[in-house]
């Protein structure tokens, strides 16, 4: 079997101790930022990404170490929702409708306990699913040429910012303006574009800039606007045990929730909130109204946890496989990717199994680690919820600064990343979506440069970006994800999240 | 058309088209590279350029409610924060970590929470704290104080 030896080989790297303790750290760290409103695994991780490498980790260990905080945002976005009824990152929305009902019931210990199990079974399935699933997506990935990519990166801008957002014409500016400032710099035929003569700009922009400024920076404005209102003190855990029956009661519901979850996540543009959302409407249909979602049920804790850990790992498989992230968290792992030289893609399987099979090894282990801190030691992660606001966000703020200057050394990297910040801000006010800019960004040269061997293939043929079945395809499906949402947004209304119950700040990006 | 609602996104409509309108004109100029190919440097700046102005028109044609705009003052204290980050950013290399960001850290603390003593707390501490972790467990090159201080 060519997986087990795959699996053994990536054993035999994430057992090593030192990979082993950044998993565990990474982990943890994870937890804690899932677990703290305003801080989701998008803006945790790209906190963390510029320290990770002026501390000069290989690839192997900073991608272990990142993703764990990726897999233990994760899990933690559930201890504040079920708490504070904040979720502590947008896929654990779902998670407030049942988990705050049953705190509310004096049961949070059991609420967390089941979501914990719960948040288990989804990525420990997502990962096995992964180990499976990339290797062959890989397989396919051969047959792309660039006329395949363009439409590729085409479908991952439109799904995106068709699903992701409310407003289509927001969300495909966002994605103009991410291109339009990848643009800057020296392009790959030693044309000098958009740099109005500064030379700091000739490399074009850092996009781990871009990201800490426009994720973690513009959090902290968010915050100074609002005074740190809606974070609540004093949250109190008594006991926790383990209901065993209740846990084996749910067993369906999270099996099932996985495997939507999954898929979800596969899908470009969808990520996790939208496999949290899935799998709990799913469940309460099948439940009808006789199971009393929304009172505090334990299936209605189980199924969105389930399903946003499932689609997290099933998130990971475009992003390795073929370069498209599907979701915000996804697109920052794929600026990690990049600043470590590594092209993801066919060629990433064939000529570094050692870095894709160490990761999926260490996320197999770093699920079962998460599982004893989310359910043993879970009452740890709750004392982090009473750090107050004043104190974390100039934390987070000093932390951004820190990673970008000791990365790049310069001052004029920090101004641009402040700039970043009021952008985000700005733009979280006027409700334009920020990860199609990071997308944006991150896609935009090679996005470009596919178009242009494409076009110096055909030498100008503009229909040969539609003659093949792939491309076509890739295309149809780029037409319908963006103009689809458009009618079913009419069909299908939100769920009555407790919207007013959610401040501005607790809702980062998935 | 109701024009006062709406006035934020119509505004930043508007700053798009112009925006747009000058990346475009910017692209015209670009000649092409020593390797001549058939798309060119300006052509997918152009696309980008032409579809920013169609959203930025969709804006300004049919914009959204607008969100809650934060009364003056929240203004001022978010410029206060952001000129306290533009000096911290030319502060840093000069004067070492230790310094500015206890200042940085405490402005920044005040303005969340309004508790004077906190948030001088706060600074000394994330100061000291952030040092000790970045430099000696994390290993990062960091200059605690001025050059020649010790």
């Amino acid at each position: 079997m060519d997986i087990l030896s795959n699996l053994a080989l990536g054993f035999s790297i994430a057992l090593t101790p030192w990979t082993l303790m950044l998993a565990i750290i990474g982990c943890f760290i994870g937890t804690i930022v899932g677990a703290l409103p305003g801080l989701g695994p998008s803006n945790g991780v790209a906190l963390l990404i510029p320290i990770t490498f002026s501390m000069g980790l290989d690839a192997t260990a900073a991608l272990v170490l990142l993703t764990s905080v990726y897999y233990g945002a994760m899990y933690g976005g559930r201890i504040s929702s079920i708490l504070l009824n904040i979720p502590g990152d947008e896929p654990a929305m779902m998670t407030t409708l049942d988990g705050y009902p049953m705190a509310k019931q004096g049961r949070a210990g059991d609420a967390l306990v089941i979501s914990g199990v719960a948040s288990f079974v989804g990525a420990l399935f997502a990962t096995i699913m992964l180990a499976l699933v990339a290797p062959i997506l890989a397989r396919v990935a051969y047959l792309f040429g660039p006329a395949e990519y363009f439409a590729l990166y085409l479908l991952a801008f439109s799904t995106l910012g068709g699903i992701a957002s409310k407003n289509q014409a927001k969300a495909a500016l966002a994605s103009a303006i991410g291109l339009g400032i990848a643009m800057i710099g020296i392009d790959n035929n030693n044309v000098t574009r958009f740099t109005g003569g500064n030379l700091h700009l000739n490399d074009g922009i850092d996009f781990l800039v871009a990201i800490v400024g426009l994720f973690a920076v513009s959090e902290v404005f968010v915050f100074i606007e609002s005074h740190g209102r809606g974070s609540a003190l004093g949250v109190k855990l008594d006991k926790v045990t383990v209901p065993w029956r209740e846990i084996w009661s749910t067993r369906w519901t999270m099996l099932r929730s996985s495997i939507l979850g999954f898929i979800a996540g596969v899908l470009p543009g969808a990520g996790a909130s939208l496999g949290s959302f899935l799998t709990y409407m799913m469940e309460k249909s099948i439940g009808g109204s006789k199971a009393g979602f929304g009172t505090g049920v334990a299936k209605g804790v189980a199924a969105p946890e389930a399903g946003n850990n499932a689609a997290a790992g099933g998130a990971l498989v475009p992003m390795l496989t073929l370069g498209v992230p599907g979701s915000g968290t996804t697109a920052v792992l794929l600026a990690v990717l990049m600043t470590l030289n590594i092209t993801p893609g066919p060629t990433l399987f064939a000529n570094r199994p050692e870095v894709v099979w160490g990761l999926i090894a260490s996320l197999l282990i770093a699920n079962f680690v998460l599982l004893f801190m989310n359910v043993p030691l879970v009452k740890i992660f709750v004392k982090v919820l009473t750090v107050p606001p004043a104190l974390l966000l100039p934390g987070v703020m000093m932390v951004s600064f820190v990673g970008i200057y000791s990365l790049t050394g310069s001052y004029y990297d920090m101004l641009l990343m402040i700039a970043f910040g009021v952008m985000g801000w700005i733009f979280r006010k006027l409700d334009i979506p920020t990860v199609p800019i990071i997308l944006g960004i991150l896609l935009g040269n090679a996005m470009e440069n596919s178009l242009r061997q494409a076009m110096t293939l055909s030498a100008g043929d503009a229909s040969f970006l539609f003659s093949s079945g792939i491309s076509i395809g890739l295309w149809v499906a780029a037409v319908t994800g963006f103009v689809a949402p458009l009618f079913l947004r009419r069909i299908i209304k939100k769920p009555t999240v407790p919207e007013m119950e959610v401040p501005d700040h607790a809702k980062p990006i998935d | 058309m109701n024009l006062s609602n709406g006035k934020g996104d119509r505004i930043f409509g508007v700053v798009v088209v112009l925006v747009a309108v000058a990346y475009g004109v910017a692209a015209l100029q670009f000649k092409q590279g020593f390797i001549v190919d058939p798309v060119g440097p300006k052509t997918f700046p152009l696309i980008v350029a032409g579809v920013s102005v169609v959203c930025g028109l969709m804006l300004i044609v049919k914009p959204d409610p607008d969100p809650e705009f934060p009364p003056l003052r929240t203004v001022g204290t978010l410029l206060m924060a952001m000129l306290t980050l533009v000096a911290y950013a030319y502060a840093i290399k000069p004067l070492g970590f230790l310094i500015p960001t206890a200042i940085a850290a405490a402005i920044l603390s005040y303005q969340i929470d309004p508790r004077a003593k906190f948030a001088v707390a706060a600074g000394l501490g994330l100061s000291g704290g952030l040092y000790v972790l970045f430099k000696f467990v994390l290993g990062l090159g960091l200059l605690g104080v001025p050059k020649g201080w010790f």
